[in-house]
């Protein structure tokens, strides 16, 4: 049986375990809140942002000179995987669900000959993708440093994955995500950048647009944006998914530490009555024989 | 009275008007226009400037930096890319449009630059007018 003065300590550590974890649920829960708010404020502007480039997309996608970020580059080679994880660790599977996703999609593509880029958001998923795909890591965003999360990141990531894209370096970008949808389900979301996916609205019922400047122009400068729009709301769901998952974690880390806590404390309860019936044991035939 | 439409005004981060209009001064990249009830379908880029929207109870004024516009009959949708109400504008948030907008003609060359140039003229005449 362990000694009392062992217990002891353990059932102290553990207690202050408890705390800590019990003061991080408390503040993922206030981030939460924050980082949902976000997430709902910019729905508007990306559900409107989607339906003006369908209007837009479905007239302008048969032309023959479409644009390459509409139409796509003709081949399919070179895949970019943008992969969204969090910069701090200690939220239960958050991010090795959307890194398990990422990896199973960069497999398939290697084993159907295809060549595989990695651009990594956060730390988390690029210390986890590091081990496999060394070689494919083209490059890494880091947020640890951003308190609050604004369009100007997402302009940051889209600018460079644009950039890589003007250069030649891949003909499709997927970016990978958890959507949130509860603080305790997350779905790990993959979801094409380049070429831009349209929604397909009812075609017929569409009002005819009138354009200014010509189509082309508002196109060419719309799809850069609805791409950066995109990035901002895998950002934004990213956010609230990760607090979300910490808070379901550190909840279950609370419970936990609890009934760790009674265990032990029973032990240890257990323990001192041995040892006081021990002593007790030695006293008795102590006396008896003299 | 006249013919009200639908006025939203969405930036990224946040919705920033939704109302019934009846008169919405607008900064097309090709020149302003005003939008009214009925108006044809149109989609437009912005410049720089700045939005006047009359409502029910008055006239209420953004800054916007650049987006897309889209009006139906009943309706006008703002898609802006940064937009402040006119009132919340300050010398700070005023330099730093100005400034974002000239990191934008450091960086570009080419065709681009000709669109960062106006932008960055656009953005100092829109300051100017704010008259900070």
């Amino acid at each position: 049986m362990a000694n009392l003065k062992d217990l002891k300590t353990r059932i102290e550590s553990v207690k202050s375990t408890r705390k800590i974890t019990k003061a991080m649920q408390m503040v993922a829960a206030a981030k939460l809140r924050r980082a949902q708010e976000a997430a709902e404020a910019s729905r508007p502007y990306g559900e409107r942002m989607a339906a003006v480039l369908a209007n837009l997309a479905g007239a302008a996608a048969d032309a023959a000179d479409a644009p390459k970020l509409l139409a796509g580059t003709g081949s399919d080679q070179v895949h970019l995987l943008v992969v969204a994880t969090s910069e701090r660790g200690l939220c239960g599977g958050f991010n090795s669900s959307i890194v398990k996703m990422a990896r199973l999609h960069a497999q398939n593509l290697q084993t159907s000959g295809k060549t595989v880029k990695i651009l990594t958001i956060g730390k988390k998923g690029r210390e986890q993708l590091r081990r496999e795909f060394a070689g494919s890591m083209v490059s890494h965003v880091d947020l640890s440093s951003v308190k609050r999360l604004g369009y100007n990141n997402a302009q940051d990531i889209a600018r460079q994955v644009l950039d890589r894209f003007d250069a030649g370096e891949f003909d499709v970008a997927t970016i990978f995500y958890n959507v949130f949808q509860s603080v305790v389900t997350q779905i790990p979301t993959a979801r094409q950048l380049i070429p831009a996916e349209v929604e397909d609205g009812g075609e017929s019922d569409r009002p005819f647009y009138e354009y200014e400047p010509d189509e082309e122009e508002i196109l060419t400068e719309l799809l850069p944006t609805a791409m950066t729009t995109q990035v901002f709301t895998a950002l934004l769901e990213n956010a609230a998914s990760e607090q979300g998952a910490r808070m379901s974690a550190m909840d279950n880390a609370t419970r936990n530490a609890g009934e760790m806590i009674e265990k032990l404390t029973i032990e240890f309860n257990r323990s001192r009555q041995a040892a006081i019936t021990n002593e007790l044991i030695e006293i008795i035939s102590g006396a008896e024989a003299l | 009275m006249a013919d009200m439409m639908q006025f939203d005004l969405v930036s990224p981060e946040r919705m920033l008007a939704s109302l019934q209009a009846s008169e919405i001064e607008i900064p097309g990249a090709e020149g302003d226009f005003t939008a009214m009830a009925d108006h044809a379908t149109l989609v437009t880029t912005l410049r720089p400037g700045i939005l006047k929207v009359k409502g029910a109870d008055g006239v209420s004024e953004f800054v916007v930096t650049g987006g897309f516009v889209e009006i139906t009959a009943g309706s006008a949708s703002v898609l802006a890319e940064a937009a402040v109400p006119r009132a919340d504008v300050t010398r700070a948030i005023a330099d730093q449009m100005i400034a974002e907008a000239e990191a934008r003609v450091a960086e570009t060359n080419g065709i681009a630059r000709d669109s960062a140039d106006k932008r960055l003229a656009d953005t100092r005449i829109m300051v100017q007018t704010l008259g900070l």
